[in-house]
């Protein structure tokens, strides 16, 4: 028997070697927040292979756009305009359509606009720090924005993020979940970050850091970075029937 | 010499940080206006069927301190268990919320219905629960649990039955504190640590 056309699929196992290690003592938050136990790990079910559904009729014309959003179009953001893009994929190869993507950053000068952040450098009256979107068929979002500063942090003594956009990514299916980070291509606070180094795999963390892309960008207009993302993918098999002897 | 696999690499995470609730909860945050609501505000929608609950709880760190910004996302079946999208499901019924911390007591709350029964592919039934995942500053990878309810009959769920330590398995289930009211307290560290789920 076929799964009925409904059943999306089993999520295939997430390689927890491609992702960061949850206990890192460079980043010292880390250290109390980090499960000690392993996971407990069993095939994916019905609960984390449906997720929640976001409709196109969700966005606001100005939602993919961090320049204009904050202030409905009324004043542009301050800082080096850039257009990110890119397509949302699964581990199969598969574009990933329809699934929210969220964005958010600090301004130009890397501040951010939370009631925690104290750090001295100015807000941008124009600049809120967050955007959204839905990917299209083909798995493809974009993004216009500025380009966020580095900033300071409290961790060891002299630590600096390098300049990054915080992504939120839905899929189609709970399971696929995904919170990372975008990069810019040569910067150099990167090597140093711990953040980022809590990705043990250089291969792995390379794949966050985007390319500069002059052919996506717009003369006398942005610059354009590009940022692919791979989600879970399902195991999609006609064996995929109930277990042998039940 | 082989054929190349046609595989991609899951893109690695990254910790959601402190500031996540700008980016994912922004009126919350104090950034109104930027959408007309935040996303996942609600569980489920006026009419939905099932039995109203509440339930409570905090995200304690190793030294037993309550994380005051964590950002919780669930999901959950219908009073039928039947997921949205699946067919005859109960259109008031969201499943999927979003909440967080509150930022001086620590505490989340999540308003919903209390979820049916959910069938595996191979027939074995899931008892009731509600899938969470935990983000903050620190944590570099979402962390996946469950909550199930301690006035239901768990005894058979396949993702229960897996704990090998059985008194581990309490760390999933919801306490009962009034009519409808629930308590659920997820300790990412030491004593009585949350099972978190890799499924
Ligand atoms: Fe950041």
């Amino acid at each position: 028997m076929r799964n009925a056309p409904t059943d999306p699929g089993p999520l295939i196992p997430r390689n927890r070697a491609a992702h960061p290690v949850a206990y890192d003592p460079d980043y010292k938050t880390s250290v109390s927040r980090s499960p000690k136990w392993p996971l407990l790990s069993m095939e994916s079910t019905i609960t984390e292979e449906t997720g929640p559904v976001f409709g196109h009729g969700l966005l606001g014309p100005l939602d993919n756009n961090l320049i204009l959003n904050f202030t409905q179009g009324e004043a542009p953001a301050v800082g080096e305009r850039i257009r990110v893009h890119g397509r949302v994929l699964d581990e199969t190869g598969r574009p990933v359509p329809n699934t929210l993507v969220e964005i958010w950053q600090a301004n130009a000068g890397g501040r951010y606009r939370h009631i925690k952040d104290t750090y001295f450098a100015p807000l941008d009256p124009n600049f809120g720090g967050c955007g959204r979107t839905i990917t299209d068929d083909d798995g493809a979002y974009e993004f216009m924005t500025i380009r966020p500063g580095a900033y300071p942090w409290p961790n060891r003594a002299n630590d600096w993020r390098p300049m990054h956009i915080h992504y939120s990514i839905f899929g189609s299916g709970f399971g696929q979940r995904l919170i990372s980070q975008m990069y810019f291509q040569g910067d150099p606070l990167i090597d140093l970050c711990p953040i980022a180094h809590t990705i043990k795999d250089r291969g792995q963390l390379d794949r966050l850091v985007a390319p500069l892309d002059m052919a996506g960008s717009r003369p006398m207009d942005y610059l354009a970075y590009q940022f692919d993302i791979v989600l879970r993918g399902r195991r999609q098999t006609m064996f995929e029937n109930k277990p042998e002897g039940m | 010499m082989t054929q190349t696999l046609r595989r991609l690499t899951e893109t690695p995470s990254q910790t959601a940080g402190p500031y996540v609730h700008i980016g994912c909860i922004p009126t919350f945050a104090g950034n109104p206006g930027i959408y007309p609501e935040d996303l996942g505000l609600r569980a489920i929608e006026d009419g939905a069927l099932g039995e109203p609950i509440t339930i409570t709880g905090a995200v304690y760190d190793g030294t037993g301190w309550a994380l005051r910004d964590a950002m919780l996302e669930s999901w959950q079946a219908d009073a039928a268990g039947l997921y949205p999208g699946q067919p005859g499901a109960d259109p008031n019924v969201n499943g999927f919320c979003r909440f967080a911390a509150d930022k001086d007591s620590g505490d989340y709350a999540l308003s919903t219905i209390k979820p049916g029964r959910t069938r595996l592919r191979d027939g074995r039934e899931q008892a009731p629960h509600i899938a969470v995942w935990i983000t903050a500053r620190g944590i570099n990878i979402g962390l996946l649990t469950r909550i199930y309810f301690d006035d239901e009959d768990n005894s058979a769920d396949p993702v229960l039955s897996r704990i090998e330590q059985r008194p581990r398995a309490d760390t999933l289930i919801a306490r009962k504190t009034g009519e409808g009211r629930y308590r659920f307290d997820i300790r990412l560290q030491g004593d009585n640590e949350t099972v978190f789920l890799d499924m």
